[in-house]
C-alpha cells in the first residue's frame, strides 16, 4: 500500500530535499508541495494524502489547534513535524513524529517507515466517521463493486479499500450485507436505494 | 516453540474434565457418547462408545485451549474412523439446533422492529442462512465427505483435490459477529433488549464453536485427507 504524502514548508531547498528523499521511496509518493497551511486542509481531501510533514513555525500560536482539527477532518491522518530549529517539547506534542533537519536520508527513511505503519494503529479509540467514509459506506452498501467506487468518487482502488478498512474498525461490522444493515439503521440509504 | 504438554490423559475421569471446561460436554454427542459415565476414565468410556479416546482427546484440547495447534506428527499414529461421522454430527447440530434456535430468537426481534427495521433484518439474515446452508450442506456435506468417503475405500475421483477446500468459516463467523453488533450496538434500545442479550449470549458460544469446529477441519481433517490422498497410488 502506498503512502501519499503532502509536505508544508516555506523553503524550496529544503521542501525539495525532503520531497528528494522521501519519492526515492517505494512506497511514498510526495503528491504535493506548499509553502503555507491556508489550503492545506482541501489539499489533503483533494489528494487523499495520508501523512503530512509540515513545518511548525508556519502555524504560530495556532499550531496545537491546528494539528488537532486536521486529525479531527482526517481520522487516518499522520502528521509529522519538520523541525527546522529548536523547537519546544510542547510544541510537537499534537504531532505523531518529528523529522529533523540534520537527520541523515538513512534515519528520514526509517522514520518515513514508521510513521506509515503507526497510521493503521492509531487512532483506534475514534469511531465517528467521516464524510468520505460515509460516502464510502453507502456506495458499499448499495451494492456496488471497489473498482465502481472508485471510478465514481475519482480514488483510487486502494483508497476505497483503505475507507473499508477502517469502516469496519469503526463499526465493528465486517461483511457487506451487515453494512448494509447499518447504513438503513442510521438512514443512511433507503430500502429503496437497494438493487 | 516449545511444545506444551497436554492438558488431559487417558486416565483422566471423564467428569473431571468437563468440570474443568463445561464446553466439552458439547463434544459428547457428537462422538455418540452417551451420559451415565459415572467416575470411569475418559479411555473406558471412549472404548464403551466406539471412541479412539486419542482423538477425542485431541478434540478436547482444541476446545480448552484457544491457541492449540495439534502437532501433525502425533495425529498421523491416531485412529481417525471416528473423525467424519464426528464433523457430520457437528453440522446436523448446528443446522437442525444452533441455527433454528437462533432464528426462533431472531424472529421474534423482527416482528417487534416493525416494518421500518424488520425486513430488512429478515433478509440479513436469509442470506446469512442462505450461505451457511451454501457451505455446510451443499459443500462439505455434498462433496467433501463423499469425497473423502471414496477415498477411504480406496476410490479416486478426478473432480476433487482436498486442496481446493474452502475455507469459508471464517465468512460465516464475520457475518454472526456483525449480526450481534447490530443487535447490541445499532438496533434501537427499546425494541427487546432482554432478548437481544440472550441471542448474543447464544452467538458467542456459537461462534466460539465454529471457530473450533474450523481449526478442526483446517489442522486436522486436511491433513489427514493429504495422506489418503498420497496413500493412493
Amino acid at each position: 500500500m502506498r503512502n501519499r504524502v503532502i509536505i508544508c514548508e516555506a523553503s524550496e531547498i529544503i521542501a525539495n530535499g525532503l520531497a528528494e528523499v522521501i519519492d526515492s521511496m517505494a512506497q511514498f509518493d510526495v503528491v504535493a508541495r506548499i509553502e503555507n497551511p491556508e489550503h492545506l486542509n482541501e489539499k489533503i481531501t483533494a489528494s487523499d494524502a495520508n501523512i503530512v510533514i509540515i513545518n511548525p513555525l508556519l502555524l504560530g500560536y495556532q499550531n496545537k489547534e491546528f494539528i488537532n482539527q486536521l486529525g479531527k477532518e482526517h481520522p487516518n491522518l499522520v502528521s509529522i513535524a519538520l523541525a527546522t530549529s529548536y523547537l519546544d517539547h510542547s510544541i510537537l506534542t499534537p504531532y505523531s513524529g518529528v523529522i529533523e533537519i540534520n537527520d541523515t536520508r538513512s534515519k528520514i527513511i526509517s522514520k518515513m517507515n514508521e510513521f506509515a505503519q503507526s497510521e493503521t494503529t492509531k487512532k483506534a479509540d475514534d469511531v465517528e466517521l467521516s464524510k468520505r467514509e460515509i460516502d464510502v459506506l453507502i456506495a458499499v452498501a448499495k451494492g456496488m463493486m471497489n473498482k465502481e467506487i472508485a471510478d465514481q468518487m475519482n480514488i483510487s482502488i486502494h483508497t476505497v479499500i483503505s475507507h473499508r478498512k477502517n469502516i469496519t474498525r469503526k463499526t465493528g461490522i465486517k461483511s457487506v450485507s451487515g453494512l448494509t444493515v447499518y447504513a438503513l439503521l442510521n438512514n443512511l440509504i433507503e430500502e429503496n436505494d437497494l438493487i | 516453540m516449545s511444545k506444551k504438554k497436554n492438558l488431559f490423559s487417558k486416565d483422566t475421569k471423564l467428569a473431571e474434565l468437563i468440570a474443568e471446561d463445561r464446553r466439552l460436554l458439547q463434544l459428547l454427542p457428537r462422538f455418540g457418547i452417551t451420559l451415565g459415565f459415572g467416575d470411569r476414565s475418559v479411555e473406558e468410556v471412549c472404548r464403551m462408545n466406539n471412541v479412539s479416546a486419542e482423538l477425542f482427546l485431541v478434540l478436547c484440547e482444541i476446545y480448552t485451549d484457544s491457541g492449540y495447534k495439534p502437532d501433525h506428527n502425533e495425529l498421523k499414529h491416531i485412529d481417525m474412523s471416528g473423525l467424519l461421522p464426528y464433523l457430520r454430527a457437528s453440522h446436523q447440530y448446528y443446522l437442525d439446533e444452533r441455527f433454528p434456535h437462533l432464528e426462533e430468537h431472531l424472529q421474534r426481534i423482527i416482528e417487534a422492529c416493525g416494518p421500518k427495521y424488520g425486513p430488512m433484518l429478515s433478509h440479513f439474515y436469509e442470506e446469512y442462512k442462505k450461505e451457511v446452508m451454501r457451505h455446510i450442506k451443499y459443500y462439505e456435506e455434498e462433496v467433501v465427505f463423499p469425497y473423502i468417503e471414496a477415498l477411504l475405500q480406496g476410490k479416486r475421483t478426478n473432480s476433487y483435490r482436498i486442496d481446493e477446500f474452502e475455507h469459508n468459516h471464517t465468512n460465516i463467523q464475520d457475518v454472526l459477529d456483525d449480526m450481534m453488533n447490530i443487535l447490541l450496538k445499532y438496533l434501537p434500545g427499546d425494541i427487546l433488549p432482554k432478548e437481544r442479550i440472550e441471542i448474543s449470549l447464544d452467538i458467542v458460544e456459537l461462534s466460539d464453536d465454529l471457530n473450533r469446529h474450523s481449526v478442526i477441519e483446517d489442522h486436522i481433517l486436511i491433513p489427514y485427507v493429504e495422506s489418503l490422498e498420497n496413500a493412493l497410488p
